[in-house]
């Protein structure tokens, strides 16, 4: 299959058009802005459509529409435009609607800067926006995955019916390598049974998140969470390095998760026996693993550019054992001499 | 309860019956008597059984008292947030080439909270109808002020009468669209009696005709009564629609550029495996094997300058060669602040296995373009790691352990025609002295593929290359001796 060496923002329009993705629409925001333009550039390529909308609230809701109408959609943001979004992606998981909202966070809060942070965690994976609801959170941590995982939001998203959201960072939208090329191309098909597509078929349906009646909305409340269990079961991904006799385990997604790598080799070498655990993905967290680890009497450390946002998950899969924490704020990467320094701190 | 009072059910382009709504009488509507909600959602069912069309029409159903319009009108429905429906419309349109879209919104919703989608999707001409229920106040949230709001109307938030100083004018809609070029068609109604109800009718209908035929943007605003909120009987609301609401809300249909206007269609979607490889350009891909290969030993390199100098293409261009020979490489551009401020670098990575971090803190090799860059990172090349600074940067005492070599690339470059190509030079110096494990001809292959558009370029690019590799080797063994 072809190759070619490309950016991680290029790879996820990459991923996206081979998994049949109708429709982009978004708004300029650093460091997601190229996701926009190679959207803008290669999606009229092959007629699929593309709106620069006014504004990200009207961009999560254009969105709302073509999902609505059974397409594969997909939106791209940072930090402050993902805050935005928020109203929309409610009312996404509220109707049930698929599509996939790639988020390439920056440092916050407020207006923070446009380096790398890891700070979204909370607002992709605890919800949100208001109600009771989760995304399915997806956190590449290359260039193939960028292309890879979007494509394979694309799945999720059409048979939960839920939205997607891949949580990346600066470095790696804007970072280069290799990238193989999908081996195919999705082509997509419309379900008649709920779309709503200005057709014969699809005249009878209704997308809406609203149910004047307590019970009804309770019902669909169940509902959505008998759903989020099924996630929880099925859809679990992580990935371990070195864990098979390690004793002090760096839980680490995304970019971070390369400089725990590398940590890991590092105190490996020092005669430490480290390992990495990396969530693929982060909703649904891999609570059991963990839980299996800790067990082993493994001792843990979280490295995540965020105030520990995914420690608080790691505690609770470990039983509140106590987990350290090496962050950096404010567009810094970590550095891997710190988390080699804790490692030896912790083991 | 008597369905009787309020019966619309079995109208054309409604539903026979209410199942939707639920409750004990099936065909009887939720709005109050002597509301507007109900005429419209005839008007507008109607016009769609007459024009035939109700397969692909998905109306948009706002928040407020027409949120449940889709308990009535027999086709598709999307329930929508507060002010976004121009959105969603948009969203569907572009999907559906064929989809009708009806926007069906009130005041608060179209001209306060959601008036930037409303003027956007005016302007961009969208093939979407809008209805504009204007009754001068929030309705279902309890008569709080409108942006329609009449000078001096009480309302719940403005119990004195509305004050201009204090809370601004009404808002104009349709002459605010008006000012736009893309609509095709504007107009103001009313719903106060049978005598407007039968204009408003036309205009209901000559905005659908307009997007059967898929002729672009159509907006529709309906004077309309809200007798249970302003407080008043049916024939004082009628009165104060007729005379005060038409005062400051002028009837007339602003726009009609329906004749004129062609059809907008947009092209089917090609979702074939074909057209995606010839437009990211890998139908004759390559094809590159990653092999694990741990006896290579990993490097580091950072590459820096001021921007201009081509400290981000040589980074992509060695990026490229180690690519090429099978190797894995990452590249990353560092776009912190500095950018703006003039300098740039990026790291690139090469390895025998998968990389960690591709960010380069201890290069072992840097490549400096400017004295300012090499002063911020020569002390973090590793001990017994290479610099390549370009000559210009003046004379340079490398830190202990570390070798520096002054490579005179913008002399090189500027000799033979191409200033800017002083980053050439520099590859060449890189492929000399770098010692990163790649093969020479990598190098020159790589411009094959930075060079792919620009063709011409690549033989005195090669020429360039040589030229900074044989300055590296005349220096390295001048330092040698």
């Amino acid at each position: 299959m072809a190759s070619q060496l490309i950016d991680g923002n290029k790879a996820v329009i990459v991923g996206a058009l081979y998994a049949g993705c109708d429709c982009f629409f978004g708004y300029p925001i650093t460091p997601a802005s190229e996701i926009l333009h190679e959207a803008s550039r290669y999606f009229p390529k092959v007629n699929r459509k593309f709106v620069q909308a006014e504004s990200e609230e009207a961009a999560i809701n254009m969105v709302y529409g073509a999902a609505g109408a059974g397409h594969r959609v997909l939106a791209a943001s940072s930090g402050p435009g993902m805050s935005l979004k928020q109203e929309g992606i409610t009312y996404i998981a509220g109707a049930e609607l698929p599509c996939v909202i790639v988020d390439i966070c920056r440092a916050g809060p407020g207006l923070g800067n446009i380096g790398p942070e890891q700070s979204d965690y909370n607002q992709a994976c605890k919800g949100g926006g208001h109600g009771c609801y989760h995304n399915i959170v997806l956190a590449p941590a290359s260039v193939q995955e960028m292309c890879d995982l979007t494509r394979k939001g694309f799945d999720l998203a059409f048979k939960y019916r839920n939205p997607v959201v891949i949580l990346a960072d600066g470095v790696l939208g804007h970072m280069v390598e290799p990238l193989e090329y999908p081996k195919d191309a999705f082509v997509p098909v419309i379900d008649p049974t709920w779309a709503v597509a200005g057709s014969a078929e699809t005249r009878g349906n209704l997308i809406t998140s609203i149910e004047l009646n307590f019970d009804e909305m309770e019902r669909h409340n169940y509902k959505l969470q008998e759903k989020y269990e099924r996630i929880r079961k099925n859809e679990v991904a992580w990935e371990g390095y070195r864990l098979e006799d390690a004793s002090v385990v760096l839980v680490s997604y995304g970019i971070s998760s390369r400089i725990a790598r590398s940590a890991v080799d590092a105190a490996r070498k020092a005669g430490i026996k480290a390992g990495l655990f990396r969530p693929i993905a982060l909703f649904p967290f891999p609570v059991n693993a963990l839980r299996a680890l800790a067990e082993r009497g493994c001792k843990f450390i979280s490295v995540e550019m965020s105030d520990g946002q995914m420690r608080e998950d790691i505690r609770l899969a470990t039983g509140c054992k106590p987990v350290g924490l090496v962050s950096r704020y404010g567009g810094n990467l970590i550095g891997m001499e710190s988390v080699l320094s804790k490692i030896k701190e912790v083991a | 309860m008597a369905a009787v009072e309020k019966v619309i059910g079995g109208h054309p382009g409604m539903y026979a019956t209410f199942p939707r709504k639920g409750g004990a009488a099936p065909t009887a509507t939720h709005y109050c008597p002597g509301c507007g909600h109900g005429i419209l959602h005839k008007l507008i069912g109607e016009a769609m059984a007459d024009l035939g069309i109700q397969d692909r029409c998905v109306v948009i159903s706002p928040v407020g008292c027409a949120v449940f319009a889709y308990y009535y009108l027999d086709c598709g429905h999307m329930q929508a947030a507060h002010g976004r429906a121009p959105a969603i419309a948009t969203g569907i349109s572009r999907a559906e080439n064929d989809s009708i879209v009806i926007s069906y919104q009130g005041d608060g919703d179209l001209g306060s909270i959601g008036l930037n989608e409303t003027i956007q999707a005016a302007n961009r001409g969208e093939k979407l109808a809008v209805f504009f229920v204007n009754n001068s106040v929030y309705g279902m949230t309890g008569g709080q002020m409108a942006p329609t709001t009449l000078i001096g109307e009480v309302t719940a938030t403005t119990p004195t009468g509305r004050d201009p100083q204090e809370q601004g004018y009404p808002i104009h809609i349709c002459e605010l669209l008006d000012t736009l070029k893309a609509p095709v068609f504007i107009e103001r109604a009313s719903l106060s009696d049978i005598e407007h109800i039968r204009k408003a009718r036309r205009a209901v209908k000559k905005a659908l005709e307009i997007q059967r035929d898929k002729k672009g943007y159509a907006f529709v605003e309906l004077l309309s009564p809200c007798p249970t909120i302003l407080r008043m009987d049916a024939k004082a609301i009628a009165n104060f629609v007729n005379e005060q609401m038409e005062k400051e809300f002028p009837l007339k249909r602003f726009r009609d550029r329906s004749g004129e206007a062609g059809s907008i269609n947009r092209a089917e979607s090609d979702f074939s495996q074909e057209a995606l490889d010839k437009a990211f350009g890998c139908e004759s891909g390559v094809c590159v094997q990653f092999q694990d290969d741990p006896e290579f030993v990993a490097k580091g390199v950072k590459i820096a300058g001021f921007g201009g100098q081509g400290v981000l293409s040589m980074g992509l261009a060695l990026a490229q060669a180690s690519f090429g020979s099978g190797r894995y490489v990452s590249y990353y551009p560092d776009y912190g602040p500095e950018q703006r401020g003039g300098t740039s670098n990026c790291s690139v990575v090469i390895s025998g296995q998968p990389i960690g971090s591709p960010v380069v803190d201890h290069p072992d090799v840097l490549v400096a373009f400017n004295r300012p860059s090499l002063e911020k990172f020569a002390p973090t090349v590793k001990k017994g790691g290479l610099i390549l600074y370009d000559s210009q940067a003046g004379s340079f005492q490398a830190p202990d352990g570390v070798r520096a070599i002054s490579v005179p690339a913008t002399g090189i470059a500027e000799e033979r025609g191409i200033p800017q190509a002083a980053n050439t030079a520099m590859f060449g110096a890189l492929m000399q002295a770098g010692n990163l494990g790649l093969p020479r001809e990598a190098y020159g292959n790589a411009f094959k593929v930075t060079f792919a558009k620009k063709p011409k370029l690549i033989p005195k690019n090669l020429d360039i290359l040589e030229a900074g590799a044989h300055a590296a080797r005349v220096l390295e063994m001048s330092s040698k001796k």
